[in-house]
Order: structure tokens, then C-alpha cells, then sequence
């Protein structure tokens, strides 16, 4: 079957998702992406990979930290960056989504950063590109509804392989509301790939999509059972306008069961880490004596993430 | 093509070394290109006694054939351990060539900082340059085809060895 991220050639043309990428090109991310970090730590922060190229970013929901992020890792590369705030201009006057990319591309535009609420919307953009013939110009997913959010699936196992080296006798538990949670998806994509030796799905019955056993995950809905053992706990935010559905009895309740608290955190491997991918309801999933505890790894995930950003940027523009 | 004699790379590190010795002042500080550079560059430090860090380079970030060749081969971070304001520097590399992974390595070099200078130290000067520039210290010039490529690599007993390569 033809996969839309990889061009004739077999190489990374678009970053759409993890699902469907190969393992080596997961590794070769990773390994590129420790390179730029030392850039990032140097007084001169920039190298001159994407010079006068042009990265937009189109955010057709809202974000700061994710479009930030991009923004600092394209301009660490050089690159020239244009934010488009597109829910408040051209998409309210009534423009569709394949016109506003048409107009970007007669801007000569390189490089897109998509956000949308819609499952698929990279997607739809990456096949129109290429049935425009214009496979120079690349799609990098920022987050897609409830599909996929690959470059925090990336940095996520950065941050793990930086702590913990190896994938292959990992325990890993995703804690909290899987069932909206792209990064979820995206993690457990990638932990799979990569080898882990067990991802472990916490969180209420109402929050764990049907499907997600067909991930090859264990399910747990008892935050004890879940944490034992485990080496990394991945807490997902609980997003705050699900609550008021019938999904959850209260804030309060949530934490009592599924909020990580020290003594829950005892219950996982001494040396276990905990990751966050921001932002974080303090005394909702997550307890602040964790958060700026010992075993937190909540702010070296922001500075990987930008080193592979800067990865993914850098492999795209050069297919 | 004709068959060219390969001399001994071990033996062109002390040559050198030895060319390099009479200019070295006590603040030089080498740098050395991954991955060939690199090697040279360790044996330099031994043979010289310095007891200062090796800097490390990899240009991939620097090259000017991204747009051809993108970011394929695996990058080496660049480590460069010191402070490189006002220091004088040797970049140390085993093939010189077009000059293209030098003035990459240079314009790396400045974005840490302004050295004093900046020399050139190679195993091996083999022509066709495409930029104006050229090593300070070399123990052997030749000049070959395009076609050929000459190989540095290490064997079993981390001895370096030259080889070379026919491409089509």
C-alpha cells in the first residue's frame, strides 16, 4: 500500500503520524534530533540548514506551546516563519482548507505546521500537494483531532530513551483520558515500534476508547495495579471541558482515583520517571509535589522537544 | 587508472605532528572533523602531549549540498569542550578536497565564538579545489582522478589505514 509520509524514494516526505513509520526512521529522528540539542545549548543557537526556506505555521485550533515550539525549533534552523491565526481570518470568511493551502503555496511556501480539530486534516492537505505535483513542499502534523500528535510521540521517546536507554524491558503506563488523547495514540504507536516491553492504558472505563486493547496495550482501571512496577508514567491531561459531560463525577474524584500523588508514584519502579505533555492541571492529574519532584521530567521534555522538531524539520526539507 | 603507492597513516600522523610542533603555542586547541578528523586530531593530542580536550565537529548542519543530498547519513553531535574566543585553532581533517567541509567546519567554528585563527592540518592535500583554501600543515600532496575516493578507516588493532575506492 502506497504510505503517504515516505515519497518515491522511500524517504520522509511528511510527518503525519507514527503509525506507518518505519523504525529506522523513528531512530534516525531521535539520533539527529540529541545533534541539535547541543545547538540549542550553544551561545549562537542557530544553523543555517533552513535558510530561505519558508515554515508556515497553520493553526486551525488553538495552541501556544505547540506553535511556539515549532517556531523557535524552524528558527533555530533558519528558516523564515509566518503564524497564521487562520480560525480568526480566512476559514471565518469561509474559505476551505484546500484554498487557504493554494495560497500559501503561490506564497512559495516550503513547509506547513498543521494543527486541526478534524482527524485527517495533514492528511487531506499531504494527497493534495501531491496531486498538485508539488512534492517539494512538506506537512509536518502539530496535532489532528483525536488521531495523532507524532513530533509529541517523538519527544516523548526521546525523553525515554535519554533516561532509560533501551526500549526493550520498559514497563510504560499512560495514565488518564486516553480516549480524547491523540498523544496517547501517538505514544503507544511508538512504544510499540520501538520495542517497549509493556504499555499499560490507566484510567476509568468511560476515558479508554473500545478499541484500545487492538493496540496491544494491557488495560488497567485501578491506578495501584497500573503503577506497579512500571518504569515511566505518562500523565495526560485531563482536558477540563470534558467534564462537563457525564464522563466523570467531579475534579475531586478524578484525582482521588487517578490523580499522581508520591504515595501512587511509590508504587513504580524506584528510578521511574514521570512525563507531562503540558499543559498541567496541578491537583487534578497531577499532584505539584510530583510535578517538582525528583523523579519529573516535565521541562527536559519541552528542551527535547525542540531539538526533534528541529529534526523533523530538518530530515523533511532535505527529501 | 594508475596504481598509486598508499603510504602508512600511522606514520603521516607523527609526519604531522612533527610539522605542526614548531608553531604550536600553549593555548592551540585542535578540532578535529568527524569522523576521519577526529582520529587524526586524537593522535595529534598524544603525539603532542596536550593535555587539553580534542573540540569534535560534524558539519551536516553546514554543508552546502542539503538541497542535493539532505540529512541522511547519521549526524554526530559536535562537542566543542572549550572556549573558542580568542584562541588560536587547528582544524584537523584527513582529506582535503574541494574545501567544502572546511569552509563548512569554519563557519561552524564562528558560531561558537571569534578564534584568534584558524589553521588547517590534513593527512593528505589530493587536489581539484572548488574554494580558495589551503591546509598549513600536510605530509603528502597527490593528485587524483575524481573517480577515486580515498578511504581513512581503522582496522582491528585501531591502526589507521588508507584505502581507495573506484567509483563508476
Amino acid at each position: 500500500m502506497h504510505n503517504p509520509q515516505l515519497n518515491a524514494n522511500g524517504e520522509l516526505s511528511h510527518l503525519l503520524s507514527i503509525e506507518g513509520l518505519p523504525r529506522d526512521v523513528i531512530v534516525h529522528i531521535l539520533d539527529t534530533a540529541s545533534s541539535f540539542l547541543k545547538v540549542s545549548a550553544r551561545d549562537v543557537k542557530k544553523v543555517p540548514l533552513l535558510r530561505g526556506k519558508s515554515v508556515f505555521n497553520v493553526f486551525f485550533e488553538n495552541s501556544t506551546r505547540t506553535r511556539t515550539t515549532f517556531e523557535i525549533a524552524a528558527k533555530r534552523l533558519s528558516a523564515d516563519v509566518i503564524n497564521l491565526d487562520v480560525t480568526r481570518s480566512s476559514t471565518a470568511k469561509g474559505e476551505t482548507l484546500l484554498d487557504t493551502v493554494d495560497n500559501l503555496v503561490a506564497m512559495h511556501a516550503d513547509m506547513f505546521v498543521v494543527r486541526h480539530a478534524a482527524s485527517g486534516a495533514p492528511y487531506l492537505l499531504a494527497s493534495h500537494l501531491r496531486r498538485i505535483g508539488r512534492d517539494d513542499v512538506h506537512v509536518v502534523n502539530a496535532g489532528d483531532g483525536r488521531h495523532a500528535h507524532p513530533t509529541q510521540g517523538l519527544l516523548d521517546m526521546y525523553t525515554i530513551r535519554h533516561y532509560k536507554k533501551d526500549f526493550s524491558n520498559l514497563v510504560v503506563a499512560i495514565v488518564g483520558d486516553i480516549l480524547h488523547s491523540r498523544v496517547a495514540r501517538s505514544d503507544i504507536k511508538a512504544l510499540t515500534t520501538l520495542g517497549a516491553a509493556e504499555v499499560r492504558a490507566i484510567g476509568p472505563e468511560t476515558l479508554l476508547p473500545t478499541e484500545i486493547k487492538k493496540m496491544g496495550v494491557r488495560v488497567c482501571h485501578d491506578m495501584a495495579d497500573g503503577l506497579r512496577d512500571c518504569d515511566v508514567v505518562i500523565m495526560l491531561r485531563l482536558q477540563n471541558e470534558r467534564m462537563n459531560g457525564t464522563l466523570l463525577p467531579s475534579a475531586r474524584e478524578y484525582f482521588h482515583c487517578y490523580g499522581l500523588t508520591q504515595e501512587k508514584l511509590r508504587l513504580a519502579r524506584p528510578d521511574a520517571i514521570v512525563m507531562h505533555p503540558g499543559p498541567m492541571n496541578r491537583g487534578v492529574e497531577i499532584d505539584s509535589d510530583v510535578a517538582d519532584g525528583p523523579q519529573a521530567v516535565i521541562l527536559p521534555q519541552v528542551t527535547f522537544g525542540i531539538a526533534v522538531r528541529m529534526a523533523v524539520m530538518g530530515i523533511l526539507a532535505g527529501n | 587508472m594508475p596504481a598509486i603507492e598508499l603510504p602508512d597513516a600511522e606514520i603521516q600522523c607523527a609526519q604531522l605532528a612533527e610539522l605542526i610542533r614548531p608553531e604550536l603555542r600553549p593555548d592551540t586547541l585542535l578540532v578535529g572533523i568527524h569522523s576521519g578528523g577526529v582520529w587524526v586530531a586524537r593522535r595529534l593530542q598524544r603525539l603532542l602531549d596536550l593535555d587539553t580536550e580534542i573540540g569534535l565537529i560534524d558539519v551536516s548542519f553546514y554543508r552546502d549540498d542539503y538541497r542535493a543530498k539532505g540529512l541522511h547519513a547519521r549526524v554526530k553531535p559536535s562537542s566543542i569542550p572549550f572556549d573558542v574566543e580568542e584562541r588560536p585553532l587547528i582544524l584537523v581533517d584527513d582529506v582535503l578536497y574541494t574545501g567544502r567541509t572546511t569552509r563548512a567546519a569554519i563557519n561552524e567554528l564562528f558560531d561558537y565564538g571569534r578564534p584568534a585563527s584558524i589553521q588547517l592540518a590534513v593527512l593528505v592535500d589530493r587536489g581539484h579545489r572548488q574554494l580558495p583554501i589551503c591546509a598549513n600543515y600536510c605530509p603528502w600532496k597527490v593528485v587524483l582522478d575524481p573517480s577515486q575516493e580515498l578511504v581513512l578507516s581503522t582496522d582491528a588493532d585501531d591502526r589507521l589505514t588508507w584505502s581507495l575506492a573506484e567509483h563508476a
